[in-house]
This record gives C-alpha cells, sequence and structure tokens, in this order.
C-alpha cells in the first residue's frame, strides 16, 4: 500500500497555514464587534461564523473519507 | 530530530495534565455558560416584571433624588449603594440597596424603576432563579472568592492546554490535510480527527473566551486596587472626613458629571461610602456612545457636600481591561446573532473536551496517531489488559 501512494510529511508551515488564517479571522471577528454597530457586527457573524461552517462542513460531507494527502 | 520528539513527549504531557485537571470543570463551565448566554431572554420568559410606562421621545426623566428616595420606600432600614441606568431599556432605572453601606453589594437587591416617573415598579429576588442558580455556579460555585480564584486557575490550565494542543497538533496533522475527517476509521480515529479539527478551528475563540473568563475571576481583586491606588489617589485630601451628614442632590450631581462631559451618558453612580467611591463623593460613571467605550467608563467625582467636581480621571489599564474582558467572554456586544455563534461555538468547545475526555481514557500515548494507526489494535489490548 506505502508503495501505491506514500505519504508525504508536511512542514509545519503547511500544516499551519490555515489554522493561522482562521485565527487571525477569529481575532478580527471578535474585535469588529466592539468597536462599531451596523456593519460591525455583520463582520463579526460573518467571520465567527467561519469555524462553526467548517466543522459542520467536515462532520457533514457526504462520502468523503480519508483526508490523506497524496 | 530527536531533541524534537522528546520536547513533543514534554508538550504532549503538558496537554494530558493540563486538560485532566480542568476538563471536569471546564465541562460544567461551558454547560452552565450556555444559558447565560441568553440570560435576558431566559428571565424574560420564566418571570413576569413590570414594566415601565411607554412614553412619547422627548419625556422628561424624573428627578434622581426622587428615583433612589422611592427605591428605598419598600425597605426601610437599608441604604442605596449605587444608581444605575438600565442599558437595555432607557424606561427603566434601578436602585441596588443593602442592609448596610459596607454590606458586600453582591448581596444587594435591585429595585427597579420608572425613569420618567420614578414610580416604584419591582424588587424581584432573583437567588431562586434558574439563571441566578447557573450564574453563581459558573462563577464561583457557591464558593465566593476563592472558588472564583479556583476557576481562574482551571482557566488557566485550560489555555495551557490549548497552547500545547497547538504544539501536538502539528505530529498529528504531518500526514492529513487540514480538516481530515477518517469517517470510515475506528470510532478513536473519528474522534481524534474530531478533536484536532474542532480544537484547531476555535483554538482563538476559546483562548479569548478562556483567557477573559480568567480575567473576570480576579474582578473583586482589580476593584480593590483600583480602591486602594487611583480611587484612594483622587480623594486623598477627603480621607478623614466622615459620611456627609447631609449629602448634596444626587440629580444635581449627575448633572454637574455631565456638564463635564458632554459627550458621554451615565452608566451609574456610587453613592458616599461604597465600594466603587469614597466616603464624601458621589462616583458618577459615564459611558461612551460606542460598544467599546460604552464599556470603558470615567468616573466623575461629586462632592456629596458641596455638591461640586473635584476630579475625574480614565480607569487605570487593570480595570480597563477587566472592563473590555467581561463583552469579550459573554458575547453580549453584537446582538442575536453574535449570541446565537457563541452558544454553538460553546457546543462545539464541549465536543472538544468530551473527545479529548474520550481520547485520554482510550489511549494512554496521544502522539500521532494517524502515524501509527496498525499499532492501535495492540495499544487497545494494553488497555484492556490494564483496565
Amino acid at each position: 500500500m506505502t508503495t501505491l501512494f506514500r505519504p508525504q510529511r508536511q512542514t509545519l508551515w503547511q500544516i499551519f497555514a490555515i489554522p493561522t488564517v482562521l485565527g487571525v479571522l477569529s481575532i478580527v471577528g471578535l474585535i469588529s464587534a466592539l468597536v462599531g454597530d451596523g456593519i460591525w457586527d455583520g463582520l463579526s457573524w460573518l467571520l465567527l461564523a467561519i469555524p462553526v461552517l467548517l466543522c459542520a462542513y467536515a462532520w457533514l460531507r457526504p462520502g468523503a473519507s480519508g483526508g490523506r494527502i497524496r | 530530530m530527536a531533541s524534537g520528539s522528546s520536547s513533543l513527549r514534554k508538550w504532549s504531557w503538558v496537554h494530558k495534565w493540563s486538560s485532566i485537571i480542568c476538563t471536569a470543570f471546564m465541562l460544567m463551565l461551558c454547560v452552565t455558560g450556555l444559558p447565560l448566554i441568553f440570560h435576558h431572554e431566559i428571565d424574560d420568559l420564566l418571570h413576569e416584571e413590570v414594566k415601565a410606562a411607554e412614553v412619547p421621545a422627548g419625556t422628561p426623566y424624573a428627578n434622581l433624588d426622587e428615583v433612589v428616595k422611592n427605591g428605598l420606600s419598600k425597605d426601610p432600614g437599608h441604604v442605596a449603594h449605587f444608581l444605575i441606568w438600565d442599558n437595555d431599556d432607557p424606561n427603566t432605572m434601578m436602585v441596588s440597596i443593602g442592609k448596610t453601606l459596607d454590606a458586600s453589594p453582591a448581596k444587594n437587591r435591585l429595585v427597579r424603576l420608572d425613569a420618567h416617573s420614578a414610580a416604584y415598579l419591582d424588587a424581584p429576588d432573583v437567588t431562586g432563579r434558574f439563571t441566578y442558580i447557573m450564574l453563581k455556579l459558573h462563577t464561583d460555585m457557591f464558593a465566593d472568592l476563592p472558588g472564583k480564584l479556583f476557576l481562574g486557575f482551571m482557566g488557566i490550565l485550560f489555555c495551557v492546554a490549548i497552547i500545547s494542543g497547538i504544539v501536538v497538533y502539528a505530529p498529528s496533522m504531518r500526514k492529513l490535510k487540514f480538516g481530515a475527517y477518517r469517517r470510515d476509521r475506528p470510532r478513536v480515529v473519528r474522534w481524534l480527527d474530531i478533536h484536532n479539527l474542532s480544537g484547531i478551528v476555535l483554538v482563538m475563540w476559546m483562548l479569548v473566551v478562556g483567557f477573559t473568563g480568567v480575567i473576570n475571576t480576579w474582578a473583586d481583586l482589580v476593584i480593590k486596587v483600583w480602591q486602594f491606588g487611583q480611587l484612594a489617589e483622587m480623594t486623598a485630601q477627603y480621607k478623614d472626613k466622615p459620611l456627609p451628614a447631609h449629602p448634596s442632590s444626587i440629580d444635581a450631581a449627575v448633572r454637574v458629571a455631565m456638564q463635564a462631559e458632554p459627550e458621554m451618558k451615565p452608566a451609574f453612580v456610587a453613592f458616599p461610602g461604597t465600594i466603587f467611591s469614597s466616603k464624601t463623593h458621589y462616583a458618577v460613571f459615564l459611558r461612551g456612545n460606542t460598544p467599546l467605550t460604552a464599556r470603558l467608563l470615567k468616573p466623575a467625582l461629586i462632592d456629596a457636600q458641596s455638591g461640586v467636581l473635584t476630579d475625574s480621571r480614565e480607569l487605570p489599564w487593570y480595570v480597563a481591561t477587566l472592563l473590555i474582558s467581561q463583552p469579550l467572554h459573554f458575547g453580549d456586544y453584537g446582538g442575536m446573532p453574535l449570541k446565537i455563534i457563541w452558544a454553538i461555538l460553546d457546543l462545539i468547545t464541549i465536543a472538544v473536551l468530551v473527545t479529548g475526555l474520550y481520547l485520554w481514557l482510550r489511549r494512554r500515548q496521544p502522539a500521532a496517531l494517524g502515524a501509527r494507526a496498525p499499532k492501535l489494535a495492540t495499544s487497545d489490548r494494553r488497555m484492556e489488559a490494564a483496565s
């Protein structure tokens, strides 16, 4: 099996690229509702909903399995 | 690489033990915190309250001295600690009353009054309420300051668990794509994936809510430091004066404060001798207009004998930090949609805690499971033998 596709090891940067972006978006979302109302609240809802949507997508995605990098 | 794996072992150890110690309490905090996000709505649903009269815009407000007098009218022998403007309802005001001036304000009773007519509305006993019980469990487990500080320590461990979790996330994900969920694998693998994914996408939110929660447990101490620091400094020349025998008008004191800060609105007045003021002053706490500046209060001290403004300063950084950390912990600063998102994020945090607990119970070594899946059977057998 390993001869068919040997999983590559990702670098730290590859592993943490998306989480870093998500962390920054969360911070912006947490702060934006604090600085103003209206559009700032909307931005906050949008950005803080991203983690929720990602979790939902990963768990509910039909059929997908694995997630191994090839 | 060798030193890398040994430091990784240390991080795994930190992640494991910080989590084990705090998980039960964090679960309790997540469960009790969930209804607290909606405490207004729950109270409205479960408890009747006398509503203030609806009045046309521009109706003048009642004289504040009368509001306070009426607030005390049904509880002879009590004293007023604070006069509070209701943030959610401009038609309502509240007077926080206690048995004596030095009684803990945590035991105070809130009297609600009509802001325009100064009519007494009600003074509900909240201590039996569902939300009150949740709040007490959540803040101090009915154990006052020691309970608060203990939960604060659990919160610090939670933050340590999150940070060490980020470190051990890396080896776990070396061969997996971001967001991997191996649904056709045994439960221990699936729950590891859930733990990793939900843990890493919530990392910032959990850290912010966790750490601001820790800061909130220090509130009593922060207020004490402020009392003996800035407040004592501002009222130094009045130090030895007794409580005013014939205090000046509260209404006039608020007007003086608002003239000094025309851009701000009053949030509450602390009366002479209470924890937020000196023995000789009305401390009128003013707030700004944005969600941020509405939290950053500014006290204006009015001499309760002569009625003149004696000092007004920005709160020091440690009080400002406390005030800013409150909305960030409560999630009450961005309307109902933010509260709902807060609740869902809280539920996902529970999933992180439960999957983490399960993974610990299932196996002793939380190192890269994905890379060593074939070993699972042996480690399972070892677990069975051990139990």
